[in-house]
């Protein structure tokens, strides 16, 4: 497909900061059907500078989807209307010439705004810190195939761990539950013999650590795994449940 | 066990435990209702054979708890859901494919569930458990449950009525049993389509069962032996 020119309307959310109250406003940009949506953004936000208008603050770091520092709630779909691609790996082509193009922050309680687009996911950093990593003692590494872990195993951990802990699983919540990205970081230990040691206790703290930051509750709607950019299945929000409920009777 | 009950997940777990409980009863009730779509006589003997017994006393005292706590919790759920929501609303949202319609509707539809089960204690329970415990007299009689059905869904209002809660209830099931199974762990890759398949099946044989007797009622085919049920 030949490259277009493509303009659309991007109805930005704009807000000054944590406490002012933020409001839509409307840019009309130009960009190319194979520029990605955050260079679209940059175009903006040059214009905007050259005007000496205040850009548009938005969270990216890699642009290559393994980061997990964007974010941005295009159209009514955390990272837009592509599937298992984060927002940096969105291109213009999904998009359609003229099109108003809505871009929102993730909204919870427990991700507020910071300055437009841009949201404190500080919260999943602690839960992490909570209980989210394998303690050992120091000393020489073994050898990596001194423990025998089965292919299923390796595989299912694995694809817990490619979880960027981007936030869009809270993001599509309509009860603003971190389940998601908790059950990833759970499952992702629990499923091998290294964390296999402290899964009680790392089931335990996370799942406290996420609730006393005001996540909300699972009621299985799978808007999550449906948004997730990882593909991140919700089974591991069942292998969350039982790791923390036999956990909790074993006490 | 410190605690779990403090826990969103243990939250979650009296939702799943007293909805798996819900479920339970229900099949009995679906399979009890059936005998009345054959006969009214042996409908009236389950009836009398459950009647105000100890044990079916205190049947119905732990099934009205499961109820409460599972109504109770599910407002307190649903007020913490929509707190760590926040005040802000997205302005344009879109349901994702696989996302079923009634995972999202839980609380509505359970509400018109329990406001069905209102109607539905006023049109049988009142007039028979609760008239025999009280030594109430009424038109038919504490026992005669062929009786009030016939005399009820002969109404096509309240029939109407009857299917309408039975719609919603089958909704409400489609998710909420995949639903408590997920909550207690008992889930993979594999089950979890599985189970949500066993949902929709148990859900629509639960809710036909119902809605079968009460439309073979209304249309006046049930029950289909030795009428008239009433003896008269």
């Amino acid at each position: 497909m030949a490259e277009k020119n493509i303009t659309v309307t991007l109805r930005v959310w704009r807000q000054a900061n944590a406490k002012a109250k933020g409001e839509f406003k409307d840019y009309k940009v130009t960009s190319t059907t194979d520029t990605s949506f955050l260079e679209t953004l940059d175009i903006l936000n040059e214009d905007l500078v050259s005007k000496g208008e205040e850009p548009i603050t938005f969270d990216h770091d890699c642009r290559e989807g393994i980061c997990g520092m964007c974010s941005l709630y295009i159209n009514g779909h955390p990272h837009g209307p592509a599937t298992l691609a984060t927002t940096c790996q969105l291109y213009m082509r999904r998009f359609k010439d003229g099109e108003v193009i809505t871009v929102e922050p993730w909204r919870s309680a427990a991700f507020p705004v910071i300055k437009d687009l841009m949201v404190d996911r500080n919260a999943f950093d602690k839960i992490q810190q909570a209980g989210g990593y394998v303690s050992f003692n120091c000393g020489g590494a073994q050898d990596a195939n001194a423990i025998p872990i089965p292919k299923e195993k390796a595989d299912l951990a694995m694809d817990a761990a490619t979880c960027v802990g981007c936030g869009a699983c809270v993001a599509a919540c309509k009860n603003g539950s971190a389940m998601l990205f908790v059950s990833a970081k759970v499952s992702q230990f629990a499923l091998l013999p290294q964390g296999k040691a402290e899964a009680a206790r790392r089931a335990k703290a996370m799942v406290a650590k996420m609730d006393e930051l005001g996540f909300g509750n699972c009621t299985n709607t799978r808007a999550c795994e449906a948004e997730c950019p990882k593909g991140i299945s919700i089974s591991n929000i069942a292998r969350l449940n039982r790791e923390f409920l036999v956990a909790k009777l074993k006490d | 066990m410190s605690g779990i009950f403090q826990s969103s997940i243990g939250r979650k777990l009296v939702m799943s435990i007293t909805g798996l409980f819900l479920v339970l009863f229900l099949l009995f009730h679906m399979s009890m209702n059936l005998v009345a779509a054959f006969s009214g006589p042996a409908y009236n003997a389950v009836c009398e054979f459950l009647g105000t017994n100890w044990y079916a006393l205190a049947a119905t005292a732990v099934l009205a708890l499961g109820f409460v706590f599972h109504i109770i919790y599910a407002f307190i759920l649903t007020i913490r859901n929509r707190k760590a929501r926040g005040n802000n609303s997205y302005a344009v949202t879109a349901k994702p494919k696989n996302v079923e319609w009634a995972s999202q509707n839980m609380l509505v539809l359970g509400i018109i569930v329990v406001v069905g089960i209102g109607l539905h204690l006023a049109h049988f329970w009142y007039k028979m458990m609760f008239a025999e415990l009280a030594g109430m007299e009424n038109q038919f009689g504490a026992t005669d449950g062929a009786a009030w059905i016939t005399y009820w869904f002969g109404q096509p209002a309240v029939a109407a009525v009857y299917v309408v809660w039975l719609v919603a209830l089958w909704f409400h099931l489609t998710h909420g049993f995949w639903s408590a199974i997920q909550t207690l762990g008992w889930n993979n890759n594999i089950w979890i389509e599985r189970w949500e398949c066993i949902s929709k099946i148990f859900a629509t044989v639960v809710c036909a069962g119902f809605i079968i007797v009460v439309l073979g009622f209304a249309l006046g085919i049930f029950p289909m032996f030795n009428s008239p049920v009433c003896g008269a």
